[in-house]
């Protein structure tokens, strides 16, 4: 039996842009997959083909159990949208734009008037319910956005690039947000440049890039693909460079990379911040100055690097094709 | 900040009757919503009610002087002609405002809100339309009185005073789904802003609003003839007892009221079937 999200050999095509070139993927009921890719790679195409916005060319899609391309009408009554755009009408209130929602969503006057004053109570807004959206924070707007995906406690949700824009504390809260809602036990479809939040929130990955899936897994192993943790390594002077790579490479448990004009040496490690103190004290003791040193996690591009041997490219924006 | 809630395997949303109840129900709330917006936007409806008033004054002093109708030079004939011109013109002028306003929620991501909602396929531009509506409406009345104040009379009575209102109103409903259509098929409000004004120029002005159309050249005079605007400009100016009001034998001229009519809602079914089935593939 199909997952609450379920996708089988979507295509969909903008001109010569293969949007979605065959996507597959099936997520169980109450947990969430992470659509991992850079601009352009089709995750927003995909999401919208799944809430019913965009007709695939071919390929099935199932979310809660009906079929998308045959019964839009009835999977719209079971989803959550809540988009990169924070789509909420900026001259009504928190609460006037709430009850809207809840009263397309089909529901009474009273019941969404009372759902309304709910959510804006759970999402930390009753102070702002009344004012219109226009005066609201970045913060404040994703969050309305987000509850008005939320009106009808819909058992299958989809997120477009919930924190794109967020500062991090804001991306703080709505990552908060988002474990309580997973914890409730509602599907999550959730698509992100960030390698680190679908590490925060993703129970499996999809990475897709030109409108293919070109890995999977939970986030451990696409990390383990790409080799985790690295320490880097900015020299003061450029002649103690290769003395400092000598080092590094005794730490590392790969090849070390070296960019001569920046004094940059990359070199992939296990151990972590501890690691890193002993780096810093080998160096010191040879009198090697350095001009900055950290540890760095594995972003998107490293796992594009190790994936496909290029880096994730940022496509024009209309092959996003929104 | 717990966020959970009931069973998530269950959805609060009814199972909707579907149907033409449904239909209305959902333009109402979106009509009440633009409405809400408006009152928030006073500028919006301000800007709308000074450009008519604007045209009513402009035209009556500075053309009022030189303007032959029907033979007469008499600067009082030329501004009972002109009003029902401008009142026309101020009914379709309000076409832009619907495109913006679409074009808009297009932008911000709102139609992909709407879109992926249980709600009526056509309610979005619907409530949108019956909203502009009421403002103009409101901008009606309100060019009524200044019209009255600068000297304009009706010579028909009441009831047919208030016909030519109603073909009014539905001339620019029907011209709202244009305005629609519009804003549905450009990138930005402001594209959608100029798009729905330039062609009403030729349109209201290549017509019998605002100048005698027995001086045009015969091409010309044919073309103001025919178009649906002068048709409700001169059912107007029947029903309100004006001057000016034209002789051509042409059909809609003829029979100018039921030419209105049958326009508009040509108009109106043609540009509404066109304008939902846009949207239900809008992509912003």
């Amino acid at each position: 039996m199909p997952g609450a999200i379920y996708a089988e050999g979507l295509v969909k095509t903008f001109g010569d842009v293969r949007a979605l070139d065959g996507v597959d993927f099936d997520v169980p009921e109450g947990t969430v997959l992470g659509l991992l890719g850079p601009n352009g790679a089709g995750k927003t195409t995909a999401v919208r083909v799944l809430t019913t916005l965009l007709q695939p060319d071919s390929g099935n899609a199932v979310v809660a159990g009906i079929d998308v391309l045959k019964h839009p009408n009835e999977v719209r009554r079971h989803i959550g949208l809540s988009g990169q755009f924070a789509a909420v009408d900026e001259y009504l209130t928190g609460r006037e734009n709430l009850q809207m929602v809840g009263q397309l969503y089909q529901m009474k006057s009273r019941d969404a008037k009372l759902r309304a004053a709910e959510l804006l109570d759970r999402f930390n807004l009753a102070d702002a319910a009344d004012r219109p959206t226009k005066t609201y924070s970045g913060g404040m707007r994703r969050r309305l956005d987000l509850a008005a995906a939320l009106v009808v406690k819909p058992p299958v949700m989809f997120m477009d690039e919930p924190t794109t824009g967020l500062d991090p504390r804001n991306r703080q809260v709505m990552w908060e947000v988002i474990q309580d809602l997973v914890a409730g036990g509602t599907t999550l479809l959730l698509t992100t440049q960030y390698l680190e939040e679908a590490d925060q929130l993703a129970h499996d990955i999809c990475v897709i890039d030109h409108g293919k899936v070109i890995a999977r897994g939970t986030s451990d192993q696409l990390k383990a693909q790409t080799g985790g943790e690295r320490v880097e390594v900015v020299v003061h002077e450029r002649e103690r460079l290769a003395e400092a790579e000598g080092v590094l490479r005794g730490f590392g448990k790969g090849d070390t990379k070296t960019e001569d004009h920046t004094r940059r040496i990359t070199v992939p490690v296990d151990g972590g911040a501890k690691l890193l103190a002993e780096v810093i004290r080998d160096l010191d003791a040879r009198g090697i100055e350095i001009d900055d040193i950290g540890l760095r996690r594995p972003t998107l591009d490293d796992v594009f690097l190790s994936l496909t041997g290029h880096e994730a490219e940022v496509a024009a924006p209309e092959e996003e094709a929104k | 900040m717990a966020v959970i809630d009931a069973k998530p395997t269950t959805t609060l949303a009814p199972r909707s009757g579907g149907g033409v109840m449904q239909s209305v129900r959902d333009s109402l709330v979106i009509a009440k919503r633009n409405l809400i917006r408006m009152t928030r936007i006073p500028e919006m409806i301000i800007f709308g009610l000074i450009q008519p008033i604007m045209f009513v004054v402009l035209f009556t002093y500075v053309f009022g002087g030189s303007m032959k109708v029907g033979g007469s030079t008499d600067p009082n004939t030329y501004k009972e002609f002109l009003m029902a011109g401008i009142f026309a013109q101020t009914v379709t002028f309000a076409t832009a405002g619907a495109g913006a306003g679409i074009a808009d929620d297009m932008n911000k991501g709102l139609i992909d809100r709407f879109r992926s909602l249980p709600m009526s396929r056509g309610a979005v531009l619907t409530g949108r339309t019956l909203a502009d509506l009421v403002q103009t409406m409101l901008t009606v009345v309100v060019l009524a009185v200044v019209a009255l104040i600068v000297g304009w009379r009706v010579h028909e009575g009441i009831p047919k005073m208030l016909g030519a209102f109603g073909l009014l109103l539905l001339l620019g409903y029907a011209f709202s789904w244009i305005g629609a259509l519009i804003g549905l098929s450009v990138r930005t409000p402001e594209a959608a802003t100029s798009g729905g004004l330039i062609w009403l120029f030729p349109v209201t002005f290549i017509s019998n609003a605002f100048a005698d159309t027995t001086n045009m050249t015969p091409w010309l005079r044919h073309i103001a003839e025919w178009n649906p605007f002068s048709a409700t400009v001169q059912a107007c100016r029947q029903l309100f007892g004006n001057p000016g009001v034209s002789q051509s034998s042409a059909w809609p001229m003829q029979h100018a009221v039921w030419a209105s009519l049958l326009w508009s809602v040509l108009i109106l079914v043609v540009f509404r079937t066109l304008a939902v089935r846009k949207y239900r593939s809008a992509t912003a």
